[in-house]
């Protein structure tokens, strides 16, 4: 009798094992699936532009009239825009954000540091919308004046504020590689006379290196992936971006401001689908990138 | 058995604690027997057991009710020491003197506070949130607890080696180098001279010295720990702290370990904790033993003396318990 129960339970436990086993297979298989799509619906609306202009045409144009008769499908404004954009996200929030990781990591604790990762983090909670109306309200008038532009409406605006929206993947997953860099290593250089910032800086920062690398990768992919933001301040402009105090428009910020006027399934249609693959492939590169370094720095401890 | 030989030696030597006869006794006759042949000491190894490896008589100081002669310069002395974690003390009361050039082992029980005890010489309870020092610790007469000492020069002075190795993650050059580089010595000739002759005090000189930008991590357990070992010498410390530096380590490595610290013991200071009763019998000339009572009773020293009077002649007779391995 109790025999024959246990088996039950056992042939129970063995269908609802199997039963998870599948649905777990099947909800990995449509996140891939997902991706898989995505590209291929980018990939196919974006063939007529490639067959029609040329795709070394498109990336490498500097001019971008979609309208005009001959149209022009150069994506080199966008791109330059995007760069700088990014370029000066990056710069202005590496120092920042690497920065307070370390100090979250190595210098304080307990209470205070927990209050302070989290408030880092609520970063991310803040609608881009809203940090373009700061930007808009504060930050372009005191460019204007301070740099004595004509208008403040700049690459560097937009890049500043992109900036922000990047700080809390830079410092939270800084600071992931730098608790996991093993105590040990802290103990070893303290007690060999090394002060908290010495071994901060020579030991501890070192050797969470691919950790941060990654974190700015991962900042890098945000910031060019930023649409809102950049849409409402970076100014626009349909021309090359060569600086900073340049009027800026950017991949994903032309994608959005033309899609709701284009035919859909002509040229120019497709063309802003070009230009969703080339974002879609450089963030996915770099995230690629960024994961695998991560990876092998979290082996790295495992030893 | 061993307990009925140690019993049977301590009668038959002539009052091992008196300084009298120890004083004059060639150091180098001071072989530690391995605790496993005690059965085969003599009484003349007995009385060599209270020979001291610093044998100057500069100061007399107290530890317990024996007076020991020793050489003060560059010693430790501690006096009525406690350490709290937060509320709870966790190491009460210790007084003892630990003298310069020679080697001495804290042992007890595991959670005994013997690392607790080593981290207080080198203020790495500093770093311990929460971690209080009462008492004093002196190093040549000063305190290093005191407010105008900076921990980070007791801890140039007073070097670690821990318990499991840690290497930095970079060549093994590069973590001798870190020491002298941090105080500020850039010339690569002066840094050669000093990562070879630490690298040749840690006995891993003939093993590395043509992979020297190897990274260390490919190093094995053993080499690891004598790089640590010659990580700390490079800085030139006059105190050698080592937290159970062979506890992770094999038969083979361990013994080398041994070594290193037997001849590192002739330069300088150092103070090893250990669980291995044999590894203390083997390498220290004294040895103090630590034991905690009771959970809730903070760890105190109970004896300390010259190694061998400890391990043939223990005068308490929790030593003795312990040492002859009835509990712990």
């Amino acid at each position: 009798m109790s025999h024959s129960r246990s088996r039950l339970n056992k042939e129970s436990a063995r269908l609802a094992n199997n039963a998870a086993r599948v649905a777990i297979t099947l909800s990995a298989l449509v996140s891939i699936a997902a991706l898989l799509a995505i590209l291929c619906f980018l990939l196919l609306n974006s063939f007529r532009a490639v067959g029609e202009v040329g795709l070394w045409e498109m990336l490498s144009g500097t001019i971008w009239h979609p309208t005009s008769s001959p149209p022009a499908f150069g994506f080199l404004p966008a791109e330059s825009g995007s760069l700088w954009v990014t370029l000066i996200a990056i710069v202005c929030a590496m120092p920042i954000g690497v920065g307070a990781a370390v100090c979250l990591s190595e210098f304080i604790s307990g209470r205070v540091r927990e209050v302070a990762k989290s408030l880092v983090e609520c970063i991310a909670t803040v609608p881009s919308v809203a940090l373009g109306l700061l930007g808009m309200t504060f930050l372009v008038p005191w460019i204007r004046t301070f740099f004595s532009l004509p208008s403040g409406l700049t690459a560097l605006a937009a890049g500043l504020m992109v900036g922000i929206l990047c700080l809390p993947t830079i410092v939270s997953i800084s600071e992931d590689a730098l608790t996991a860099v093993p105590d040990a290593l802290r103990q070893g250089s303290l007690a060999m006379g090394n002060t908290k910032w010495q071994t901060a800086v020579k030991i501890v920062v070192p050797a969470a290196w691919p950790g941060i690398f990654a974190a700015i990768l991962l900042g890098f992919g945000r910031a060019v992936g930023e649409t809102m933001v950049v849409l409402m301040i970076a100014g626009n402009s349909g021309l090359v971006v060569q600086g900073p105090f340049e009027a800026a428009r950017t991949l994903p910020g032309t994608i959005a401001s033309e899609v709701a006027e284009v035919v859909r399934g002509g040229l120019h249609y497709s063309a802003l689908f070009a230009m969703a693959l080339v974002l879609f492939l450089s963030t996915f590169v770099v995230n690629l990138i960024a994961a695998q370094v991560i990876d092998r720095s979290r082996r790295r401890w495992s030893r | 058995m061993v307990t009925d030989v140690l019993q049977a030696l301590r009668f038959a030597s002539p009052r091992a604690t008196d300084p009298e006869v120890a004083v004059g006794i060639d150091a180098e006759s001071a072989v530690v027997p391995h605790f496993a042949t005690h059965t085969a000491v003599s009484a003349e190894a007995v009385l060599c057991a209270n020979n001291t490896a610093a044998a100057s008589e500069a100061v007399r100081c107290e530890e317990g009710a024996q007076v020991v002669t020793r050489d003060l310069r560059g010693a430790f002395e501690l006096e009525g020491v406690s350490i709290r974690y937060g509320k709870e003390t966790v190491v009460s009361g210790v007084s003892m003197c630990i003298p310069s050039k020679s080697v001495t082992a804290l042992i007890g029980p595991s959670g005994c506070g013997k690392s607790t005890l080593l981290r207080c010489l080198n203020r790495m309870n500093d770093e311990i949130a929460g971690a209080a020092v009462t008492g004093a610790v002196r190093l040549e007469g000063v305190d290093i607890n005191d407010g105008k000492v900076d921990a980070v020069e007791v801890r140039s002075r007073v070097g670690m080696v821990f318990q499991r190795p840690n290497p930095f993650p970079m060549s093994i050059y590069d973590n001798v180098a870190f020491g002298p580089k941090t105080f500020g010595i850039r010339r690569r000739s002066e840094l050669n001279g000093i990562v070879e002759s630490a690298l040749r005090s840690a006995a891993l000189w003939s093993e590395v010295k043509d992979v020297l930008n190897k990274h260390a991590f490919e190093l094995s357990g053993g080499q690891q720990q004598r790089l640590c070992i010659a990580r700390a010498l490079a800085t030139e410390p006059e105190v050698l702290l080592m937290d159970e530096p062979a506890s992770a380590l094999d038969p083979v490595s361990t013994q080398q370990i041994e070594d290193t610290i037997a001849k590192l013991g002739q330069e300088m200071m150092i103070v090893i904790v250990t669980h291995n009763m044999q590894q203390a019998a083997r390498v220290s000339h004294q040895t103090a033993f630590m034991l905690r009572e009771s959970n809730e009773a903070p760890a105190e020293l109970i004896e300390t003396g010259d190694t061998k009077s400890i391990f043939t002649n223990p005068r308490d007779s929790r030593t003795e318990r312990y040492i002859t391995g009835r509990f712990g």
